[in-house]
């Protein structure tokens, strides 16, 4: 029934510009295929997207499957899953990735509940690996891992989907290195016509604001993160000042975020932005799995915290047992005087 | 005109009381010592379900799957002005992943007959994933509308939906029905009424029987208590995978298209690490060092 072990790709794109975590995954379908031997699948949807499959496949696509149609111009579930679950129920995809935007995890339910195949949300790592059934006794070769926290966020779960087709998964932006774009790479461009039905017109789009994203955590060279210890407005403001004087940017642990300090566009962790700075400081974060996720491939961790078993202080290079509202100030007041 | 609404509810672990004490030194977590909580978006769904019923007339509809003690939740749904509550209950729907999930729910909610609005939390804070809305949808073949925040209108057999993502908001029209996965920032959950709560205290499945004849025991028998409760309307409807009309294979771990690989307590790698005092000398020796790396310049 297998034709054939491709790792297919959906390609977010919103008024042509194609989103960074479709190109991640790009790169990442690339490596999986590699170890397959197989190819990279763009799936994209839209309306007047004529130049989008040549970028795709200079970012690592060997076969763009492109919907172009009035009524894909704006993402709805319905139009787009009905173009999406036909293809995979006539090709038959090995690997189904998706990056869990608002996008990302509106369609990628519905496609696996239509096709009947498992989904795991949120993965920060893929890999490809043998998974033996003990109440079976059979052993499945090359299935995706796919990694992730679980159980609230503070063990490493690896899941796989043995029997059902596509393995699919969906994968957070900045989580995967994006490669660059190779532009001598060519690839075969596969026009695909919608068959929509008329109970796929249910709902309408009737406005829409987007606004552009004013925090830059994952591309920041500094990240000053604040979490449940700084849940005291004040020291959240100083986790502020120190960042500004770093010139970095504002991170958070989703208890901060919870707490209702600072929004969620600040969340650093698995279900939150991916970050790799040069120096992250952790100013009252315990360090869950979840959090680590998101931060722990950062250059210099700094943790201060003033429980001195705080599972961070495993990762970070420099340790501060000691209490915020005292150690931050020393930190600000230390820092302006050298730049005197 | 009345809307009939039908909320999905989940009992998850409080993932947001971890502190030292659950967690362990190893980053591992004590589960058991987490409170179980009313998943905080499915309060919201209930909230904007109790609405539409106060606007617009019709009933409210709370289920939930789960083991017995997942009763708590409906009785916090009742004790908040649902109708009706329903405990789908069986070993066989146990270690579901969202996909065997979204089957058993949807086979209840069809059992349940003719609704307008499926609701439920955008995702529960024990795993987070959001599957779960939209694979119900799917399965019982009606639109979705994720990210709702605010109902715009309701008109005859027509919704106006606002929804809310970090970076934006969209105003959607839809037919009813459909279902909506419903964010934190919609409304703020009522409190459990007082006068509700007195009334609905006794509210029990019947596994929970012997628990209150022990508190209760001048009702002498459990049929002498379940008749008491059938004639106030204390009785929980539970469902087990009898009362559904499912492919049984398609239920719990087994219907579970995911299975767990293996699960790994993360073993932290210690880096190489230096302890820095947090006093004025400590602190200068730090940033010289940063400096000196050019990690701070």
């Amino acid at each position: 029934m297998i034709k054939d072990r491709n790792i297919w790709v959906f390609v977010e794109q919103d008024e042509g510009r194609i989103n960074d975590v479709s190109l991640e995954l790009l790169s990442k379908g690339q490596e999986l295929a590699q170890t397959l031997g197989s190819q990279v699948w763009a799936v994209v949807c839209g309306h007047e997207i004529t130049d989008l499959p040549q970028v795709i496949i200079q970012h690592g696509a060997d076969h763009v499957l492109a919907a172009d149609h009035a009524e894909l111009e704006l993402y709805r579930t319905l139009p787009y899953a009905r173009v999406i679950t036909n293809l995979i129920r006539t090709r038959l995809p090995y690997i189904f990735l998706v990056g869990a935007t608002p996008v990302g995890r509106d369609l990628a339910p519905r496609l696996a509940s239509a096709v009947h195949c498992g989904l795991t949300a949120d993965c920060t790592d893929l890999q490809i690996g043998d998974y033996t059934s003990k109440k079976e006794g059979v052993t499945y070769h090359d299935l995706l891992y796919q990694i992730r926290p679980a159980f609230g966020g503070n063990v490493i779960a690896t899941i796989v989907n043995p029997k059902t087709r596509p393995q699919m998964a969906t994968v957070r932006e900045g989580v995967m290195r994006r490669r660059e774009p190779d532009p001598s790479r060519t690839g075969v461009l596969e026009l695909v016509k919608p068959a929509f039905h008329a109970e796929d017109f249910a709902l309408t789009v009737l406005s829409r604001e987007i606004r552009e994203p004013t925090v830059h955590l994952k591309d920041a060279s500094v990240v000053v993160a604040g979490g449940a210890g700084a849940t005291d407005p004040q020291d959240f403001q100083l986790v502020r000042e120190l960042a500004h004087l770093l010139g970095g940017e504002v991170g958070a642990s989703r208890a901060a975020v919870d707490a209702g300090l600072i929004s969620r566009e600040h969340q650093v962790g698995q279900t939150g932005t991916t970050v790799r700075p040069r120096l992250y400081i952790a100013a009252g974060i315990s360090g869950s799995v979840q959090h680590r996720a998101g931060m722990d491939k950062s250059n210099k961790i700094i943790a201060i915290n003033s429980d001195p078993n705080a599972p961070i202080f495993q990762i970070a290079h420099y340790k501060i047992v000691g209490d915020l509202g005292e150690v931050l100030p020393l930190l600000i007041k230390t820092l302006r005087e050298k730049a005197k | 005109m009345p809307y009939h609404s039908i909320v999905l509810v989940k009992q998850v672990p409080d993932t947001r009381a971890v502190t030292g004490e659950v967690m362990s030194a190893e980053g591992t977590m004590n589960r058991s010592a987490l409170p179980a909580i009313f998943n905080p978006e499915d309060l919201n769904a209930l909230e904007m379900a109790l609405q539409i019923k106060e606007q617009h007339g019709g009933t409210v509809t709370v289920l939930t799957m789960g083991p017995m003690q997942a009763s708590e939740v409906l009785r916090e749904a009742l004790y908040r002005g649902a109708d009706r509550v329903v405990l789908l209950t069986d070993r066989k729907f146990a270690g579901a992943d969202t996909q065997a999930t979204s089957y058993t729910l949807a086979k209840a909610v069809e059992k349940l007959g003719a609704y307008d609005l499926v609701l439920c939390g955008r995702q529960a804070i024990d795993g987070d994933t959001a599957q779960v809305g939209p694979q119900t949808a799917e399965k019982l073949g009606v639109p979705q509308i994720t990210y709702a925040e605010s109902i715009a209108s309701l008109n005859g057999d027509e919704i106006v939906v606002q929804r809310a993502f970090d970076l934006g908001t969209e105003l959607v029209k839809c037919k009813l029905p459909c279902l909506l996965t419903v964010v934190g920032s919609a409304n703020r959950p009522r409190p459990a009424s007082a006068r509700k709560r007195i009334e609905y205290k006794l509210a029990a499945v019947p596994a929970e029987y012997p628990r209150l004849l022990q508190k209760w025991p001048e009702f002498g028998s459990e049929a002498a208590l379940e008749q008491f409760l059938a004639e106030r309307n204390l009785k929980i409807t539970t469902w087990t995978a009898a009362d559904l009309n499912v492919d049984e294979a398609q239920l719990g771990l087994g219907g579970s298209p995911t299975q767990v690989h293996k699960v790994n307590y993360v073993v932290l790698e210690a880096a190489e690490s230096k302890e820095v005092a947090p006093t004025p000398e400590g602190i200068r020796g730090l940033i010289e060092e940063l400096v000196k790396e050019y990690i701070v310049g």
